[in-house]
């Protein structure tokens, strides 16, 4: 949970600001409930045995993939994790491409070749979700180096949960990026729980990512994660000084997670109250308050939901109808030349 | 033609590609001010500048990662990690990254580099600075696996891995960078997956890799010159891609094989190659084929028991004398 001096570092003007104005505004509130029900349809699809194998869901987190996908622009590219199905979707990937890919089906993104904790869309930026903790920092790293050789002017994102900060690779790649001047932006999404093990358990720190910014000679920031606005204007900022050539930055984004940590947990390892509580501050609902706070109408609220469910319930459709993968794409792709050949 | 060193030639390959194309750039520990801890990249940072040429911290997984990063993105690094036996702590890009990324993503997603390192036994560093991990690399679909003898192939191969649109793990042995060779003027481009047969012989083939090479070679001249045994004697120098024609061709003609390792036995490279050629060419065999190894022992660092410890002329001379019933 956010402390109250973490809220008053947060940048200002979560209230009536209206620095980011109506159609921003619209926008982040789309992606939000989009991201609610695509992940929603996930789980309901996992519950007919429709969805095969693991799923983790960003059930509750979603205003830190809309906040930072909407910042985003074309060219600038994500890297996400395992628990990565929100910030896919966020870049603008089609729902259906991502329950195909949960369905295991052939209109999957990688038309079931990678599965649900590997979606990718380099089409939409989406660089790839990676499943082994803290593996994807140092490739952030690569691709922002890549931006800074070249002269080009877009920005690495790098999401990942508390419990990345407590492997090597996190400490590797921050102090790469400080040292080199990258402008990638690294995300720590703090939902409380490293999979089922309370963070601050196993955790030097009260911030596990934050606290140890200076340690790489950053700022320690540390933002509300359920408000999409703060999120947004924490992600322009930092997108601004990485594109100025300024060098990395680490945001640490206080959340929490409806769900378990994968399909298979019911978080019961929780304290009771803790998820109501939590629910309260529920970032949708934070934000359909901050919408009508501007005037948006019900009405205008109801058509973007009605929207996005139709987009979600065509999406099931389309993906319960798609066919299995056809099994000759086993063998492809192994090898750039397209085959497996390791030999003549 | 010059002789030059496999050392020089290290060099001298990466300044080849490094000047031919501007998106090729390298990375690692201590290669650019200081030149390798080895010498194998004196004089590049100053020829390419601090933008392509760049030291990094002591991060095995930064420098693997960065690689990875940058290539997906349109790159062509080469990354350097000092000593093999290293590539334990950056595995999980070995292993998990580089090699199944463009699977994983349907083909979206390519991973063009070269990871570079020092391989293998005789500088008498221990068991953590000595191994040959090639077969670490090589049972892993997606990588490919080189490991050159001689500085032109040195060269050849080094830029072959650059331009090849995979990433591939580069080992240089560090028993061979003070050896000498001729290498021919101008730029040398060699093909990868294609074994070289570097001595004719009727009575058995030797298969040999890397440092093994020049050992297979000599006892090759002694069992000739003592035993009266011809000896064929392969240069793999590619484990993925495999040649297994050259390998499955000149066994047709000796009928016996001897596959001579770095590696410690259990799952060595040479254990493929008997398998492949048990499987295709058993008919065309007189014997049993015979693997020369490292025991399964970790490397020992003092000199006596390290130069034993390897396959020698001596010992191979003697497998195959005794095999051959001669």
């Amino acid at each position: 949970m956010a402390t109250a001096k973490d809220r008053a570092q947060a940048p200002a003007g979560s209230g009536l600001n209206d620095d980011i104005g109506e159609d921003k505004r619209l926008a982040l509130y789309r992606s939000q409930v989009r991201l609610r029900d695509a992940e929603q349809r996930a789980y309901d699809l996992f519950l007919q045995n429709l969805v095969k194998g693991t799923s983790h869901l960003s059930l509750g987190q979603e205003a830190i993939a809309a906040g930072f996908g909407e910042a985003m622009v074309k060219g600038d590219l994500s890297f996400c994790t395992y628990r990565g199905h929100a910030h896919t979707l966020a870049r603008g990937v089609p729902v259906e491409k991502v329950l195909g890919e949960l369905m295991q089906k052939d209109n999957g993104l990688m038309r079931g070749k990678g599965g649900s904790m590997h979606l990718t869309s380099e089409e939409h930026g989406v660089m790839g979700s990676y499943a082994i903790i803290g593996a994807h920092l140092p490739i952030a790293c690569g691709a922002a180096w890549r931006a800074q050789y070249k002269g080009d002017k877009d920005v690495s994102v790098c999401f990942f949960g508390d419990g990345t900060t407590n492997i090597g690779a996190f400490h590797e790649a921050l102090n790469f990026a400080a040292v080199w001047k990258l402008p990638v932006v690294f995300v720590c999404e703090n939902n409380l729980y490293m999979e089922y093990t309370p963070i601050a358990d196993v955790t030097a720190v009260e911030h596990p990512a934050a606290d140890r910014a200076s340690a790489y000679g950053l700022e320690r920031i540390v933002i509300d994660g359920n408000d999409a606005d703060v999120v947004y204007r924490a992600a322009q900022k930092a997108f601004a000084k990485a594109r100025a050539g300024e060098g990395p930055s680490l945001i640490e984004c206080m959340t929490y997670r409806h769900s378990g940590h994968s399909r298979a947990d019911p978080a019961k390892y929780r304290p009771e109250g803790e998820l109501e509580k939590w629910k309260e501050r529920d970032p949708i609902k934070i934000y359909r308050e901050r919408l009508k706070q501007f005037g948006v109408s019900d009405a205008k609220i109801e058509e973007i939901e009605t929207s996005v469910r139709k987009e979600v319930d065509d999406a099931t459709e389309v993906c319960k109808a798609a066919p299995m993968p056809p099994l000759d794409i086993l063998t492809t792709d192994v090898y750039a030349d397209g085959g497996w050949a390791w030999r003549n | 033609m010059a002789e030059i060193s496999y050392r020089d030639a290290v060099i001298r390959g990466i300044a080849q590609e490094m000047a031919r194309d501007n998106d090729v750039v390298f990375l690692g520990e201590d290669v650019a001010k200081a030149g390798g801890v080895f010498k194998a990249t004196v004089g590049l940072y100053e020829q390419f500048g601090p933008l392509r040429v760049r030291d990094t911290p002591i991060s095995e997984q930064a420098i693997l990662g960065a690689a990875m990063g940058a290539a997906m993105t349109g790159l062509k690094p080469i990354a350097e990690i000092m000593f093999s036996d290293f590539f334990a702590v950056c595995f999980d890009y070995i292993a998990n990254e580089f090699p199944k990324s463009r699977y994983m993503s349907n083909g979206q997603t390519k991973c063009p580099l070269v990871v570079r390192t020092g391989n293998g036994a005789g500088s008498r560093f221990g068991a953590q600075h000595s191994q040959s991990v090639e077969n670490w690399c090589m049972m892993i679909p997606g990588l490919k696996v080189v490991a050159p003898s001689s500085p032109v192939d040195v060269i050849g191969l080094l830029a072959a891995s650059v331009r090849d649109p995979d990433p591939v793990i580069f080992l240089e042995h560090k028993s061979l960078y003070a050896t000498k060779g001729e290498v021919p003027d101008g730029e040398i481009l060699d093909t990868l997956g294609t074994a070289k047969v570097l001595r004719q012989g009727s009575d058995c083939t030797i298969v040999a890799l890397a440092l093994m090479v020049s050992r297979a070679l000599a006892a090759a001249e002694t069992l000739k010159a003592e035993h009266g045994i011809d000896c064929e004697v392969i240069d793999v120098r590619s484990l993925v891609p495999l040649d297994t024609q050259t390998i499955l061709g000149s066994v047709a003609k000796t009928h016996r094989l001897f596959t001579v390792e770095e590696n410690p036995r259990l799952c060595g490279w040479g254990a493929e190659i008997v398998s492949i050629v048990a499987d295709e060419a058993f008919y065309d065999l007189d014997g049993p084929p015979v693997r020369i190894t490292t025991p399964h022992i970790p490397l020992p660092a003092a000199d006596i028991l390290e130069d034993i410890v390897l396959p020698t002329p001596a010992r191979i001379v003697e497998t195959i004398r005794k095999s051959l019933g001669s």
